[in-house]
Formats: structure tokens, sequence, C-alpha cells
């Protein structure tokens, strides 16, 4: 199968401080990856040099030519008083005008999140769970063929926790599309992940989650 | 009423800052702008006492402070950590610079009333033509840029996650912002243009959960507030600027109440 990412000797130095050094890996294409590792190990800072928002000191990395890459990022500001719907938040990464076909391509990840019903609550008035759902479904209107999810678990109940990793599941059983999911919940990616990386003192690991060694749960 | 030349002046000119303001107020609210609002009004009464001192017209000398201001005060809450107390200092200098004007420029008490409280009912023909322009000027900018300034102002982290160019709309969105204040200070001053792009908006919050939605009630309060106060200060011979901050505080606290009451039962 063939690679959708190829990472090469990347280096990230903030001044003396070097969060990783040398990092190789590859991701293979409809694969679903878990980026493991402790808080503070450089798992967002990594993200954000794939993201383009940040610059590597070394290295280079290259994802292939078909690639679309969706991006859903670990914090976002929506608080309590936050006033737009679901739809409209969405409806965000989306023409201002909208055509049939952005409606129907909008409804259609309302659908696929399983937020149609409640597409008129506010965001600010959602779950969790609703809220980080609505934050994919943004990410997916792109049509990614890749997606990458940053801590999306991270503050959801196991309940939340258990319907947005199926649908994630789903997603890349259904649509193919390549997973690469940070956590440092390790139970969570045995459970739903196939391949792991693990970032940690500057390195990285690569392998299958079932193999994966419990080097600090 | 409107046998008067000066108060269909007056109605239209007001009628295209509500519409201006009410929109541009949307953003300034989702972007927890007020402060940086009420800021550059501060900095537009220097503006407009500058422009009193040199002679020309104050909407000028307000044009030229503001958007000056709104870059360097802009950048400031962009990237500084003591962000209130910054804004606060340079909000201080330009108050102090405002009083300045006007005493060196020998103008007496009236006109820092008028610029303080605003004078819509005097404005005159050529003067309602400039708010005007400007005021579609501002519309322009704002409907250039909407679908980033959109993602930005009510998403920031999801833009920026989506490659919009974030610095760039905020410039302009603070451009839009700086004009928006100079021209809603002419009517209801520059002590009080922060009502027109706060309260509307902060009202609208609760009402619209769409991003049309929301601008439409902004417009929609800002209006009947500048008719109402230019109607009221008509029939009653006081300040226009009163009833609208009335109107608009009332229609505030209103909307506030009846959404904590929705929610707690």
């Amino acid at each position: 199968m063939s690679d959708v990412l190829e990472v090469i000797n990347l280096t990230m130095r903030f001044d003396k401080y070097t969060v990783f050094k040398d990092l190789n890996f590859k991701l293979k294409k409809g694969s679903m990856t878990a980026l493991l590792g402790p808080n503070g190990t450089g798992k967002t800072t990594l993200i954000n040099i794939l993201m383009n928002m940040l610059t590597p000191s070394a290295g280079t990395f290259k994802f292939a030519d078909a690639v679309r890459l969706g991006y859903v990022p670990q914090f976002r500001n929506i608080d309590a008083e936050y006033p737009l719907s679901i739809e409209a938040f969405i409806g965000l990464n989306a023409p201002v005008i909208k055509n049939s076909a952005t409606k129907q391509a909008i409804k259609k990840q309302l659908e696929e999140t399983n937020l149609y019903q409640i597409r008129n609550t506010r965001m600010g008035e959602a779950s969790g769970g609703q809220k980080q759902r609505a934050y994919l479904a943004q990410a997916l209107l792109d049509n990614p063929n890749v997606i990458i999810l940053d801590e999306a678990t991270a503050s959801l109940d196991p309940m939340a926790k258990d319907e947005l990793m199926k649908l994630i599941k789903h997603l890349n059983g259904k649509h193919k599309i390549t997973v690469l999911f940070v956590t440092h919940d390790v139970s969570l990616a045995r459970k739903y992940m196939q391949n792991y990386l693990y970032l940690n003192h500057g390195q990285i690991e690569q392998g299958e989650m079932s193999q994966f060694k419990e080097a600090y749960e | 009423m409107f046998a008067y030349g000066f108060m269909r002046n007056a109605f239209l000119a007001s009628t295209f800052i509500a519409i201006t303001c009410g929109t541009v107020g949307v953003y300034v609210v989702a972007r927890n702008f007020s402060f940086l609002a009420h800021t550059l009004s501060e900095i537009g009464f220097a503006g407009a006492a500058f422009a009193v001192w040199l002679g020309i017209g104050p909407l000028w000398g307000m044009l030229l402070f503001t958007l000056l201001g709104s870059i360097g005060v802009g950048e400031l809450s962009l990237h500084s950590e003591q962000k209130e107390s910054s804004i606060s200092a340079i909000s201080a200098l330009f108050t102090g610079l405002g009083v300045l004007f006007l005493a060196i420029s020998g103008a007496n008490s009236n006109y820092a009333t008028n610029i303080l409280f605003g004078s819509i009912i005097g404005v005159d023909h050529q003067g309602v033509m400039q708010l005007v322009i400007l005021s579609i000027i501002v519309l322009l900018l704002i409907f250039s840029i909407q679908r980033q300034l959109n993602f930005d102002s009510f998403d920031h982290i999801g833009a920026l996650a989506h490659g919009v160019k974030t610095n760039f709309i905020s410039v302009i969105f603070l451009i839009a912002l700086a004009m928006s204040v100079s021209i809603g200070a002419q009517i209801v001053g520059s002590l009080l243009v922060f009502i027109l792009l706060t309260l509307p908006p902060a009202t609208a919050n609760y009402l619209g959960k769409t991003i049309p939605a929301m601008i439409a009630w902004s417009v929609f309060f800002a209006l009947i507030g500048v008719w109402l106060g230019l109607y009221l200060g008509y029939i009653t011979n006081l300040p226009v600027t009163f009833f609208i901050a009335v109107f608009e505080v009332a229609v505030y606290l209103v909307t506030y109440f009846t959404h904590i009451i929705k929610h707690k039962l």
C-alpha cells in the first residue's frame, strides 16, 4: 500500500531546547495511527509542523500529491455563551452564500456525524461530545482523505469518547480516510487504532498497536 | 418632522450609520473588541479636537487618528501580554491630547460637547453624503472579506487550521472598525459610539443563531434606536444620544434577563 506521508529527519528546536530530533516515519494510506506520548513531548508541535503552522528547524516532510488534508485542532474558543448553531458553526468553513451543493454537503456531514437532529442547537449549549463531532464535521467539509485529530477525546466522558471513536473508525472503514489520532490515552488507542507512533524524549517509535509496550501507562 | 431638511439629513445619515455599526458590531462582539472600540472612540475624540485646532472638519481628524490608532492598538492587543493596561495607557494619552487640542484651538465648549456627545441634528447635506459614502466603503470592506472574517471571528483556531490569513483579516477589520467609530461618533458622539458598536450586537447574540440572523437583529436594533432617538429628540428637544443609549440598554437588559430566565427554568 502506498504512503500518504513521509517524514525525513525532522528536527525542532526552540532556542537551545530540542523538542525532537531526526524523526523518521511514514503513514500508510488508509491506516489508523495513534500518535502517543506523554503530555509535553511535542505531539502538538509535530502536528503544527505537518499543518505548516510552524517551520521545522531541520528535516522535511511530504504528503502524497493526492492528499486532501483535514485537521481538527486541540483547543477551541467556544464558551457557554457562544451564539452560533451547530449547523452555522460547521458552515463557517464554506462560502457565505451557500448554494444547494454546499447546503447538501453540510447536511451530509451533519448526518455523518449524527448531529442533524440537533443542528439548530447553539454550539455553546452543546455537550463536549457534540462539539467535538461538530469540529470534525467542519473539517470533513473539505472532503479530506487524510485527517489529523489532536487530543479529540481529552475532555470527553467515556460514552462520548466511544461515540467519537466509532465515528472515526466508520470514516476510516467506509470512506477510507487515513487517520492520525493524537492522544495520550493508550487504552483508547489500543481499542480503536491499528498502528502507533510513540513520541518521547525527542525520539519516535512506530509499530502495531497490539505490540505497543506499556512504557508509561 | 420630515418637512425640515435638517431632520431628513439626520435620518438619512443615521440610517446608514446604524446599518454600518450594527453590522461591524457583530464582529466587534465576536472578536471581544468592545474595549478596543471604546478606546478607538477616545482616540477619535483626540482626532476630532486635532481637526478643530487645524480648522478642518472633525470627521477627517477622527478618521486619521482612528485609522492610525486602530493599527497601533490592534497590534498591541494582538501581541502584548499587558493588553488591557497598554490599551488603557493609550486611551488616557489620547483623551489628554484631545483636551489639549481643544484648549489650544480656543474652541468654545459647544465644540467639545458636539464631539463627545454627537450632533446629528446639525449635519448638512454635504456631511450626510460623506457619511453615506464612508458607510458604503465600510460595508464593502466587510463584504469583500466576509467568509474569512466570519471564520476568524467566530472560530479563530479553526480559521488558523484552515490556513485563513488571520493577521491580514484582522488589519482589514481594524480599518473598517476605525471608520465605523469615526462615522458613528458623528451621531452618538465619540463618548458613546461604542453603544452602537456593542449593544445591538450583544443583544443579537441572544437572538440569532447564524451570522446573517445576528447581523439582521443587530442592524434592526441599531436602526430602531437611532430612529426612535431622533424622533424623541425632535419632540422633546432633549439629546438624541440620551434616547439611543436608554433604548439600546433597555433592549439589551430585557433580552439578557429573558435569556437567563429561560435557561434557569
